[in-house]
């Protein structure tokens, strides 16, 4: 094709195509294919959802009670978020006032999972991005000793101690079965850390393992479980109880005593050790501060989450606050509303799906999704052996959502950039912070160094809100609130005949909302817009291409047949295909013909 | 020359002290006795690392993020130390071309004794294109993988029974693995998710005694789903009494009254929470003050709401023995003698037939 010149991009399909699928260290599955010029830099980049469940249409005609349960099995990485989009548009849309502590429960339940889910996300999904644990092997211990005790007060730290997990991951190698690190990128000129920050990296991944089940003991608390702890339509299903009889069958002093150390323990493992780490981590790719910046400089959106005041979405309430940013201009914050039929839209011109008319975007509430799994003719292989996708045609199971037409990136990033052009001070104070100790400017941030390290610096925030709202509710139960749940209009026949809510939640990976409409007490429609698929979503009607295919763009790359550098970016995103390909008909007709093999 | 696992745990610096001590507690879980440590401690101390290939189909990784939550023993060293983790699309560094080059060289080295576990379903409706890593439908790999595998594993619902995918009407026809491959040993490990040390506890289980645990007729390990979570629930004992939680946050619900009348399926679900429980043993969903929503179980999805409590306890050829939460609501006296009645006849038809999950004892109506 000749070139094709998109949102500040030009696209060239001409060179080397590389396939990598499939993407690892994220959740679900995703496809990327890129063409690089005879310099090995990235011209053209395709993002593919290879996955597809149709929950929505399986929740047509359910109690709308019971949604929670059903969406919250979108996703067991960032779970929980899901169910709380979902008990909160039922909620909007039955007029139901949740209780002060379920508000406050709830917001220390989410940030729990920020606290985990963006752990989890640098240690076991991104790290080995930047971290070569071969060279590890290398290493002297007692300089790496010397750097753990130079950047943070963290106990474990001693020559000894690296060189104990030093020994293990030797044996490890030596035994010859690799295992998950098997066949990877060692040694590759990518990586650029001296052998003794591998090992420090290397043993917090261990370490980082072995704590993360910790921070999340506080869903358990007030959910029962963890994956996929409980909720409640019109507040939280844990009672509280901290003097009478039968105490000791609800949420009591031995409880919430547990929550407060959990917060503690949070705070110091992500300021002594995951900072830190970033941080060093980050002083040897800075060149990165300049790579993958894609949407990031120019499109961002946040709905806004942590509403300090029960029931109020505004963003006097908000402790992340809601907004877009258009074409980088930090200057002006335009506000959002889910229930404008002329902003949130998604297109399937490229999705494997059909409309009527694919020259138009449909809002979430008039959304129709309709299975349409066809193959361009430029495509490579066959229908069920893809070696090369045909971008000009369909092309992927993730719709592409636009804002008032507009692709915009959402995530951490996105938030950190609505919060510092809001004005947050939380936020502004962090963010100066570590450009400065990283010596950058404030377009540093738009860049996959920028995603990554906003991630870490909201992941600081979360934990120190766990501690806010654990004081908020020991504070509203002095007061001899111990309401948690408000079940006036639990039963059913309280119900209005027709209703329809919309909720917002910014998930760990970013914007998400829920619609729902409601009939005769069941759910007649409900449709998600999830992070992932504003993310990974598919070129639009206009050619616009997504935030991942944008952020891919221009990168060089060392060695194409080993892509490194592909990885860096995609899981800057910390990528969710189970959340973004789940879309179906609310009509719930049949909809695809059924082969039984 | 490859090295066992008590070699291995030897060179990273765990005593052999330390060794023994796991031994007796990962027996001590799995309910073995003194004879068993002596066992995995046998086994432990001359067997390689058996490969694990991990599938991931149509799911949403609870599953994995389950596993990781296992305190004893650490998912760490389990990857580490106990097994080999070759492949896993969730945990390992390979992508692309080198993940599934590290696929195949498993398949070819260890052709018929690595373990196969799945997480998630392929679906199989047109085609199976609407899970298509790699450029292909999952179903092929599963199979592919499946025929060299020394065994399956069933992690979850999804693998075990479908789960929320194949709720009604299951629009990608998504099946579970028992249904695709048929010609070889499955255990099946159910729950959206399992409960992390039910996982890592039938690992170590196949692991030691290089057998599959004993199951029941429907294939789950007996040592963690024979009874149902009602039979060991703490809250009982107000179930017999007939004290019940009318509407959450009442105050019957403050004081840890039973759940079954707004909706608990403990007494028709199968699986460890009211024992093991979760996170450790730090609590499970009916000690948080939220029904049992029998996720463990077949088709849950579709068995009604999760808050209509199970109206009718039948037990058919006992007369009497008839008792319903909502006659003991009005008649409590009475009415909690019958329970337990009829708790005893189910605990005693189901002793009988040892075999799971038993539809015509326990229905759930709408």
């Amino acid at each position: 094709m000749a070139t094709i010149q998109t949102q500040g991009f030009t696209l060239d399909n001409s060179g080397q195509r590389i396939v990598v699928d499939p993407i690892t260290r994220i959740e679900g599955h995703l496809r990327i294919e890129v063409n690089v010029d005879k310099n090995n830099v990235i011209r053209n980049a395709v993002s593919t959802g290879t996955m597809w469940r149709g929950l929505e249409v399986i929740l047509k005609g359910r109690d709308p009670r019971d949604a929670w349960a059903f969406v919250e099995r979108i996703c067991g990485v960032c779970t929980g978020v899901h169910a709380l989009a979902s008990v909160r548009s039922v909620e909007d849309a039955l007029g139901i006032k949740i209780p002060k502590n379920a508000n406050i429960i709830r917001n220390l339940m989410h940030a729990t999972l920020y606290a985990q889910d963006h752990l989890v996300h640098f240690y076991h999904l991104h790290a080995l991005d930047w971290v070569d644990v071969v060279s590890a092997l290398k290493a002297d211990p007692k300089r790496t000793s010397e750097i753990q005790q130079s950047i943070s007060p963290w106990p474990n730290s001693s020559p000894g101690y690296f060189r104990e997990v030093q020994n293990r991951l030797k044996k490890f190698v030596e035994s010859g079965q690799l295992g998950i690190f098997a066949n990877a990128y060692w040694g590759h000129p990518a990586y650029k850390l001296p052998p003794e920050v591998n090992l420090l990296a290397t043993t917090h991944y261990l370490e980082a393992l072995d704590f993360q089940k910790e921070i999340v003991k506080i869903q358990t608390i007030f959910g029962g479980k963890n994956p996929h702890p409980n909720w409640l339509v019109g507040g939280v299903p844990s009672p509280i109880n901290v003097d009478g009889a039968g105490a000791v069958g609800a949420v009591n002093m031995v409880y919430l005593n547990m929550v407060k150390d959990i917060c503690a323990r949070t705070n110091e493992f992500i300021d002594q050790v995951y900072i830190p780490d970033l941080l060093a981590i980050a002083g040897y790719y800075k060149d990165w501060a300049a790579i993958g910046g894609g949407l990031s400089g120019k499109n961002v959106m946040s709905y806004g989450d942590f509403p300090e005041i029960a029931n109020d979405y505004s963003n006097a309430s908000l402790a992340l606050p809601s907004g877009v940013i258009l074409n980088g201009d930090l200057s002006k914050v335009l506000p959002v509303d889910l229930k404008a039929v002329d902003e949130v839209q998604e297109w399937v011109t490229h999705s494997w799906y059909k409309y009527g008319d694919e020259a138009k975007g449909l809002h979430p509430f008039d959304g129709v999704t309709e299975p349409n799994f066809v193959l361009g003719k430029d495509t490579k292989g066959s229908r069920t052996n893809i070696e090369n996708i045909d971008e000009n045609a369909k092309y992927s199971w993730v719709k592409s959502p636009r804002w008032k037409g507009h692709a915009v990136e959402v995530g951490p990033l996105a938030r950190y950039l609505v919060a510092y052009a809001s004005g947050r001070k939380d936020i502004k104070e962090q963010v100066d912070g570590v450009l400065k100790a990283l010596d950058v400017p404030v377009t540093a941030l738009f860049s996959t160094l920028g995603r990554t390290a906003a991630r870490g610096l909201e992941c600081q925030w979360a934990a120190r809100k766990m501690t806010k709202y654990y004081e908020d509710l020991m504070a509203n139960i002095k007061a001899g609130d111990l309401t948690t749940a408000n079940t006036e209009k639990w039963d059913p026949s309280s119900w209005p005949a027709e209703a329809k809510g919309v909720a917002p939640v910014e998930a760990p990976r970013g914007a998400l909302a829920h619609w729902v409409k409601i009939k005769n007490t069941k759910i007649e429609s409900y449709q998600c817009v999830v992070p992932t698929t504003w993310n990974a979503g598919p070129r639009d009607a206009k050619g616009q291409i997504g935030a991942y295919e944008a952020a891919l763009m221009n990168t060089p790359m060392a060695k194409p047949e080993q892509p490194v550098e592909i990885l860096r970016t995609i899981h800057s995103f910390d990528p969710c295909l189970a959340c973004a390909t789940h879309v179906m008909s609310p009509e719930g007709e049949e909809l695809v013909s059924v082969k039984v093999r | 020359m490859s090295d066992t696992y008590y070699d291995l745990m030897r060179r990273q610096g765990i005593s052999r002290r330390s060794f023994l001590k796991f031994c007796s507690l990962t027996a001590a879980s799995l309910g073995l006795g003194a004879g068993g440590a002596e066992a995995i401690a046998q086994a432990m101390q001359t067997k390689t690392r058996t490969p694990v290939i991990w599938l991931h189909g149509l799911e949403c990784t609870c599953c994995t993020e389950s596993f990781i939550r296992s305190a004893h023993p650490l998912a760490k060293d389990v990857v580490l130390s106990m097994l080999s983790l070759d492949y896993d699309d969730t945990l390992m560094a390979a992508a692309g071309h080198q993940a599934e080059q590290a696929l195949e060289d498993t398949i070819k080295k260890y052709k018929g004794n690595y373990i196969l576990a799945v997480e998630g379903n392929p679906p199989l409706a047109d085609d199976g294109v609407y899970c298509i890593p790699g450029g292909k439908p999952f179903v092929e790999k599963l199979r592919r993988v499946a025929k060299d595998a020394k065994a399956i594993v069933s992690w979850g619902s999804c693998a075990s029974w479908g789960c929320v995918q194949a709720a009604k009407p299951n629009p990608t026809q998504a099946t579970p693995v028992h249904k695709v491959i048929t010609d070889k040993p499955i255990i099946k490990v159910p729950g959206c998710p399992p409960i992390a040390e039910v996982m890592t506890g039938v690992v170590t289980y196949i692991l030691t005694f290089d057998r599959l645990p004993d199951l029941d007729a429907q294939g789950r390990p007996k040592m963690f789903y024979s009874q149902r979570v009602h039979d060991k629930c703490y809250r009982r004992p107000h179930f017999d009494a007939g004290q019940f939680v009318e509407k959450f946050d009442d105050a019957g619900a403050r004081m840890g009254y039973c759940l079954y009348k707004v909706g608990c399926k403990g007494p028709v679900t199968y699986n460890a929470c009211s024992t093991v429980r979760w996170n450790e043993g730090l609590s499970f969903p009916i000690q948080s003050g939220h029904g049992c929503i029998g996720c463990s179980e077949d088709g849950f999805w579709d068995k009604g709401s999760f808050y209509d409590h199970l109206t009718t306890i039948k037990v058919p050829g006992i007369a009497g023995a008839e008792g319903t939460a909502d006659k003991i609501g009005l008649t409590v006296l009475a009415a909690a003698g019958a329970a337990v009645a009829a708790h005893a006849a189910v605990t005693a038809i189901k002793q009988a037939r040892s075999t799971g999950r038993n539809d015509k004892v326990s229905e759930v109506e709408k």
